[in-house]
């Protein structure tokens, strides 16, 4: 299996705060990782440093086969095959559910509209609300809205899925239907990193997770021992406190 | 039965209700007696208490009735909506009473008292508003020294105007594009060179013939369409990440919006011609357009800015984990929400654009108000400046309201959220 991302010794600072600190990391094509681990531990610094909405200030990021520094030029190409999910869904509200998902496609990778549409449909089936595709995204509910923001990232085709904490924000009875939609991708054989707390579904399709705090990957195992025998106390205190 | 005065109650509503409006009535007659009839029955009473008697009885009358829950539609429609409170009831009456006091007399001066017919001042004699004035005017007032016989001119390049945005309006999406496209490029090439001259066997006219409410129109269109664009690009310039670009965007406007617009328009006439190279001039109408755009650029720069500041960092994040770049994120994204989001202010500084128009008189161009200015100081209409005034005020309302539902409408149509 080859590596698709690779992280060197990242160490990344907002101000004098340091935020990431020696992170090391390998992933693989067709990998899951879910990352876990207190709030301000990083998590979120972390992926979005993969895609460069974070920039580090020491170490090396290699995503694809290509650096990300200040001196990548084509960072919008390396985030072109680089989805992401957020937690608060982040559609464009002025477009609907079919544009949110075309837009990218037609402008970014100069696909026809036809052809766009015809992929955003497919994508909007896949996570099951092809029916809304007309509406406007202020009149869907919060999981039918992340399921979106999930179509409108697979639109562009991406070699790399990076989700963060993309339920955080739902209520409990939506968390299922956007979880199943993530697990469906990941069955697909998506490469995924993934931010969650939740816990049922790192059990059921991670390889490898990894618990961070303080800036720092404290552990990282397959996903069996990971929850059988976690290695370092503050892993164990954290899985006690969630589980 | 015992009744509480000072608490109105549902048990006693006829009561209260009769007493009430008689007291309402008496209130009212009181006061219509002294405007029309200039009779004061409460002159009795100490000069600053008669002065108020209507208020005062109306107030305690709208206190008795005013009940909760009546059962009475047009009872309680009455209590909800004027007089929910002895406070709203006094502010109620009191415009009731201000309306009725000077409508009549409004109404006297613009229409029952005013003159139409005749061609001079001294046709009119009934003392009301001589709209003779505007009459034997409004050929200037609209043209102003254009030739009365190249007026065609004007009126063909309006119309063209008015049938290219009509036309636009019901045209499908792909003609739109190029009808819009027509319009704010090659239109105004057209527009100008029919109005101007020069070509094509149309004499040349020059701009210091141009004047009135046409002028207003094409001063204002011109820097309404170049104002937005600049100052479009110069608030993403504010934000820049790149020093040279934002300082030079924050010098501009800061520059341009420290200045009175008066003081702008005199040095676009005065010192602005001293910087060219001998020989070349540059027409009074352009330096001023330039001048007046620019300026009102700094305020929509402004404007956007505060559109672009309200629009949450997930949007730019969205855009920019889905692989756009800077100039793809802005246009489609993030302009089309942040401009949305404004609307009253783009409405705002439009329509104080348009009401800024008057102050080219100082570089000799006469536009709407300039005009009348003129026309006031003509011997033979001295004393007519308050009819012609009016007349430029109305003419401009009537204007920016317009455009003020327009942009109302505009912020309904988009509005897709929520
Ligand atoms: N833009 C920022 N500026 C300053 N500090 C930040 C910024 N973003 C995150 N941080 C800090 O970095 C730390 C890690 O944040 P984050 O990666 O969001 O944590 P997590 O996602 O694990 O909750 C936190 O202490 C947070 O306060
Ligand atoms: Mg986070």
């Amino acid at each position: 299996m080859s590596k698709i991302i690779e992280l060197k010794n990242v160490n990344k600072w907002f101000d004098k705060f340091q935020a990431l600190k020696d992170v090391n990391l390998e992933v693989n094509q067709q990998e899951k990782i879910v990352i876990c681990g207190p709030s301000g531990s990083g998590k979120s610094t972390l992926i979005r440093c993969i895609n460069r909405l974070e920039e580090h200030q020491d170490g090396q990021i290699i995503v694809d086969g290509k650096e990300i520094s200040e001196n990548t030029k084509d960072i919008e190409k390396i985030r072109a095959e680089v989805g992401m999910v957020f937690q608060q869904f982040n559609l464009f509200p002025h477009l609907s559910i079919l544009d949110n998902c075309t837009l990218a496609p037609i402008w970014v990778k100069k696909l026809p509209k036809k052809q766009a549409e015809e992929i955003a449909m497919e994508n909007l089936k896949r996570v099951q609300i092809a029916d809304q595709a007309t509406k406007f995204p202020g009149q869907l509910s919060g999981g039918q809205q992340q399921r979106c923001a999930l179509a409108r990232a697979l639109c562009m085709k991406p070699k790399i899925m990076l989700f963060d904490e993309p339920t955080s924000a739902l209520d409990p009875e939506m968390i299922k239907e956007v979880l199943d939609a993530m697990v469906d991708l990941a069955r697909a054989g998506m490469t995924m990193i993934v931010v969650t707390h939740e816990m049922g579904f790192a059990k059921e399709v991670a390889d490898n997770m990894i618990f961070m705090d303080e800036g720092r990957i404290v552990e990282k195992a397959k996903t069996k021992d990971f929850f059988n025998n976690p290695k370092s106390d503050r892993t164990k205190l954290f899985l006690s406190q969630i589980l | 039965m015992k009744i509480n005065l000072i608490k109105p109650n549902k048990e006693n509503l006829n009561t209260f209700v009769t007493i009430g409006s008689i007291i309402i009535l008496v209130g009212f007659f009181d006061f219509l007696a002294n405007t029309f009839l200039g009779v004061n029955f409460t002159g009795f009473l100490p000069a600053g208490l008669s002065y108020f008697t209507p208020i005062i009885l109306g107030v305690v009358g709208l206190h008795l009735i005013r009940i909760e829950f009546s059962g009475n539609r047009l009872l309680d429609k009455i209590n909800t909506n004027f007089n929910s409170s002895n406070f709203n009831a006094f502010l109620s009456l009191l415009v009731i009473f201000v309306l009725i006091k000077y409508i009549p007399a409004l109404l006297n001066w613009f229409i029952f008292d005013a003159d139409f017919a005749g061609n001079t001042k001294q046709d009119c004699t009934s003392g009301g508003a001589c709209w003779v004035f505007v009459k034997v005017w409004l050929n200037r007032f609209v043209y102003g020294m254009y030739p009365d016989t190249e007026q065609w001119r004007i009126n063909t390049a309006f119309l063209m105007l008015f049938a290219l945005v009509g036309a636009s309006f019901f045209a499908s999406v792909k003609v739109k594009k190029y009808l819009l496209i027509f319009l704010l490029f090659v239109y105004p090439i057209i527009g100008l060179k029919l109005i101007s001259g020069g070509d094509f066997g149309l004499e040349y006219i020059e701009t210091g013939a141009w004047g009135g409410l046409s002028l207003t129109f094409i001063v204002s269109a011109f820097a309404l369409i170049l104002c937005f664009p600049i100052g479009m690009f110069l608030a993403l310039g504010r934000r820049s990440n790149l020093p040279a670009i934002r300082y030079s965007s924050i010098g501009f406007i800061e520059l341009w919006r420290g200045v009175p617009l008066i003081t702008v328009l005199f040095m676009s006439a005065v010192m602005f011609p001293m910087f060219l190279p001998d020989g070349t001039y540059v027409d009074k109408l352009i330096r001023v357009l330039v001048a007046i755009t620019l300026f009102e650029a700094a305020y929509m720069a402004e404007v956007i800015r505060g559109g672009l500041q309200a629009l949450p960092k997930g949007q730019y994040e969205a855009a920019k984990s889905l692989g756009m770049g800077y100039w793809r994120m802005h246009f489609l994204i993030v302009l089309p929400q942040a401009l949305k989001l404004v609307i009253p202010g783009i409405a705002n500084t439009f329509l104080a654009l348009v009401k800024d128009t008057p102050l080219i008189f100082v570089v000799g161009l006469l536009e709407l108000a300039g005009m009348v200015n003129l026309a006031k100081t003509n011997p033979e209409w001295l004393g007519m400046a308050m009819e012609g005034y009016v007349f430029a005020g109305l003419v401009f309302w009537v204007v920016c309201y317009a455009m003020s539902r327009y942009s109302q409408n505009l912020e309904k149509k988009l509005s897709t959220e929520r």
